[in-house]
């Protein structure tokens, strides 16, 4: 037995070369790539893709930096480029200058951090507000008391999502100051905010949908499509705009500068530019894309969805999504270290 | 030894502190087991006996892709663990203890002694600029640190046989002008087989278990069976996780009920 | 050794040169895959941290500062990290609190199968064994399973109308403590039964016969027996729960964390690599302690146990 056994583990082994021709590693937020995209992307292109999912930038970054990942193309909140940039983490891909670049709506051409779009092509677009169970909890929703100051009724049943930089925008925000202030008061006014808020929460982590389908959370800062995903299956869940400030924010896709599968990367950003690809996506994550033409191509009935349906009151409540000056930025991380452990 | 009117064996209340441990310790593993029978998706509500879950599962290409990381990595490296825990049990077993002994046995004990946590994070910073120096991101590192890990596990069992061996036998053999090898061969390899075995396996189901180190080890793409298990975990919890647990469930219970076999089984 | 190489000591050394050489496989391997990264670690922790993640090699005691202390985010006074004392703290009261509820339950149940009768007791021994070689994963999902909101216990009160509101057990310490003791438990039986199944019962009965009570023959007899099995259970037990990470990331939902889980948040989103490498040295320390303490309780017995 072991003999053939030995023989059959070790050829199994060299059978699997490190760096087959062929080959793509994308890494991207958790449940944002549908696998359908994936697959038919293969399908067509003959490239074997492989997925692997991070919760943050800042743990995405973190991955890369320590070097030997071997990843090819990384999904990147706009607001989050500069910080690649500069650190030399990107491969100037030029996706301005791919085939589907036509299809990018105006709008989208230019984002902040990339104004050319000589770095990424955009994923989806969406909004982070919160989202209440609200056969538990019948009040205003489009609050960020909700996760600061929450209701009796739903005190030890919130989830923080612990996303840095939106936390703490919407925290500064509710108290009434500016986001990236540089006033020390209003941050410490922040920070001790969230410290009282802390002993609400019931976990602070992103979980996974069922824990809010099955009622064993009722609240949490959330993002827009990932809140539609969960109203579908429970429909008491509903999705709310703090009227203080919500976040708005892109999404978009970028090659390494490390990367090994370049060609194959390229191939993939002119892919997800492609009106039916974008629509694959928006269909999976239920977020808007930047694709004209991709709405022929998109569910009945995502494009009107309460979710990205804003009420008009509160369409100038929104936040673009932004990093701010590096002394500040300091701040804001080292609170969030305070609030996170 | 049946003696019913001995009563220090049968300490009161102890019977059933005991079985209720046994039904403590078994009935979540019973509820999972059987929650992955269930043929409606949404766990907890019983909607009558399938084996969707178990089909959707084979049917998944992620899954058998983590199935077959998990079975190369727990194989190669419990072959590795098993070849040098052997070699060092035979070094450390026999004969006159030499100075030096004790050292080679802490360092053999050493990766039971760090926390899994602290390990697996110094593997990665390490790891990392290996990859980053080599271009290599095989399966091989992930073997590897398996195998580093692995290793006492191994050497536990074997150990145990090699000292519990009588040295008589190879000493005639030595005596009758038999050669080292062949008298290694022929005497001590198939009197020692049945520990090098249970070290296999204990290294094997070791391997297979193993969650903190791979997460932080492990390249794009290679995912094994408990680190898919914990990302789907994170994306949702369906009847799927339940029948991808008992499927590991099995193949351990497999696994160990194997080596208790052999083990039980007198030279 | 003596220098003289008369053939006794010529076959001596070339068996010394044999052994070593077989030894030297694994003794390479752990090495370099588990001695050297933690030596690298010893030296992350003693550098700066970079801006977003991973080190600056300069050489620097913020890490080792970090640990204990923080300096405060607005006045700048410096003070005692109570998040980190509250972890740490959390983390030691918790694994001495699993390693007692494991106590509480093993030593009954390693009692138990010692005392059937020799062709049960394999059944019995196997039937906690499986537990043991059980992905630690899956049982942390079962024991999940049996204790959330939607999960068995709360579906069994709110029908048999105990409760009329699922009760939260989830997130909390004490649903830390029931995962880990649920999961380290065959850790105490599995000893703890070795120690008693060389036990020579009719020491005991001797004793009963002597009219000892049944208390001082457990208390001067059976206990002193047990301890072994006692002491490297409560050390199996407490190394993994002081330095556990799935089961309090499963359970504890990112707020009741534990040592493990600061200290992986400190090579991720916290992008504190030194802070974390400092963290893991301590861990490791207080766990290389523990080992020390319980080899000198063991060998102060006199006894080896091979």
């Amino acid at each position: 037995m072991t003999r053939t056994a030995i023989l059959a583990a070790l050829s199994a082994c060299l059978a699997l070369p490190a760096h087959a021709e062929g080959r793509l590693n994308i890494f991207n937020f958790g449940l944002y790539t549908p696998p359908e995209l994936l697959e038919q992307f293969s399908a067509e292109t003959g490239v074997e893709v492989t997925l692997t999912e991070f919760a943050a930038n800042e743990e995405a970054i973190a991955r890369i930096q320590a070097g030997g990942h071997g990843l090819d193309v990384v999904v990147v909140s706009a607001y989050y480029i500069p910080v690649y940039l500069e650190q030399g983490l990107l491969l100037e891909s030029r996706p301005d200058q791919m085939a589907n670049f036509a299809n990018v709506a105006p709008g989208f051409r230019s984002v902040t951090g990339d104004p050319d779009r000589h770095y990424t092509a955009p994923w989806v677009w969406g909004t982070t507000g919160v989202m209440v169970n609200t056969a538990r909890y019948s009040g205003d929703i489009n609050t960020a008391a909700i996760f600061l100051d929450p209701p009796d009724e739903l005190r030890g049943q919130v989830n923080l999502v612990p996303q840095m930089n939106d936390t703490i925008d919407m925290t500064l925000r509710y108290l009434g100051a500016e986001t990236c202030t540089s006033d020390r008061e209003a941050l410490r006014e922040a920070r001790d905010l969230l410290l009282v808020a802390k002993p609400h929460w019931a976990s602070v982590d992103y979980p996974s949908f069922e824990k809010f389908v099955n009622e064993d959370l009722n609240a949490s800062i959330f993002w827009s499509g990932a809140a539609g995903r969960i109203r579908e299956a429970n429909p008491g869940f509903a999705y709310g705009w703090p009227a203080t400030g919500y976040m708005q924010w892109t999404d978009n896709a970028a090659i390494l500068a490390d990367a090994t599968n370049v060609e194959n990367a390229r191939l993939f950003l002119d892919y997800i530019m492609a009106p039916e690809n974008a629509a694959l996506i928006s269909n999976y994550t239920r977020y808007g894309n930047a694709i004209t033409g991709s709405e022929a191509f998109m569910d009945p009935g995502l494009l009107d969805s309460p979710e990205l349906t804003i009420p008009a009151e509160l369409v100038g409540a929104a936040i673009d999504q932004r990093l701010c000056p590096p002394e500040v930025q300091e701040l804001y991380s080292r609170i969030w270290t305070e609030v996170m452990r | 030894m049946a003696d019913r009117r001995f009563s220090v064996r049968h300490l009161p209340g102890v019977s059933g502190i005991a079985l209720i441990t046994f039904v403590v310790l078994y009935t979540p593993v019973l509820i999972l087991v059987i929650y992955a029978f269930n043929a409606g998706p949404v766990i907890g509500r019983w909607e009558g006996f399938s084996l969707r879950w178990f089909t959707a599962a084979l049917e998944n290409a992620a899954f058998r892709n983590a199935a077959r990381n998990s079975l190369i990595v727990a194989s190669v490296a419990g072959l590795v663990a098993t070849l040098c825990a052997t070699l060092a049990a035979l070094a450390t077993t026999r004969g006159r203890r030499f100075r030096g002994e004790g050292g080679i046995y802490l360092v053999l004990n050493q990766p039971l002694l760090v926390p899994e946590i602290v390990l697996a994070v110094a593997l990665m910073i390490l790891l990392a600029q290996i990859k980053q120096a080599t271009g290599y991101h095989g399966l091989g590192w992930l073997i590897i640190a398996h195998s580093t890990f692995c290793i006492p596990f191994a050497y536990m069992p074997i150990r145990a046989r090699l000292e519990g061996m009588d040295l008589t036998l190879e000493t005639a053999a030595m005596d009758l002008y038999a050669s080292r090898f062949y008298t290694f061969r022929r005497v001590t390899l198939p009197l020692m087989a049945p520990g090098v075995l249970a070290g296999f396996m204990l290294a094997f189901v070791i391997s297979l278990d193993n969650v903190v180190v791979s997460t932080f080890v492990k390249s794009p793409g290679q995912e094994t069976l408990p680190t898919y298990l914990m990302g789907e975990l994170r994306r949702n919890l369906s009847s799927e996780i339940y029948a991808i647990s008992a499927l590991l469930l099995f193949a351990s219970v497999a696994v160990v009920a194997a080596s208790w076999l052999i083990t039980r089984r007198k030279p | 050794m003596a220098e003289t190489s008369t053939p006794e000591t010529r076959v001596w050394r070339d068996e010394l040169r044999r052994r070593w050489a077989l030894a030297s496989p694994a003794m390479i391997v752990i090495t370099l895959f588990s001695i050297l990264p933690l030596m690298v670690m010893v030296v992350y922790s003693f550098l700066a941290p970079g801006l977003y993640g991973n080190v600056i090699w300069e050489f620097s005691l913020r890490g080792w500062a970090g640990v204990f202390t923080e300096r405060d985010l607005f006045d700048d006074t410096l003070g005692i990290a109570w998040a980190h004392v509250t972890i740490l703290g959390r983390s030691v009261a918790l694994a001495l609190a699993t390693t007692a509820l494991t106590l509480v339950f093993g030593l009954p149940t390693a009692w138990f199968i010692a005392t059937r009768h020799p062709s049960t007791r394999a059944f019995w021994l196997f039937l906690i064994t499986i537990p043991f070689w059980t992905n630690l994963l899956v049982r942390t999902i079962a024991i999940q399973e049996v204790i959330r909101a939607d999960g068995t216990i709360n579906r069994i009160l709110l029908s048999m109308g105990v409760i009329d509101a699922p009760f939260a057990m989830m997130f909390t310490n004490g649903a830390v403590l029931l995962g880990m003791s649920y999961v380290f438990l065959p850790l105490m039986v599995l000893p703890v039964y070795a120690a008693i199944e060389k036990f020579d019962f009719r020491l005991a009965e001797a004793a009963y016969d002597l009219h000892a009570s049944r208390l001082y023959c457990l208390r001067r007899v059976i206990l002193p027996l047990m301890k072994p099995g006692i002491v490297a259970g409560s050390i199996l037990v407490f190394i993994p729960a002081l330095g556990a990470y799935v089961t309090p990331r499963l359970m504890g939902g990112g707020r009741a964390m534990m040592w493990g889980n600061l200290i992986d948040l400190q090579f991720g989103q916290g992008r504190n690599w030194p802070l974390g490498a400092a963290l893991s040295v301590v861990l490791t320390l207080v766990v290389a302690g523990a080992l020390v303490w319980y080899v000198r309780a063991t060998a102060a017995k006199g006894g080896r146990d091979g």
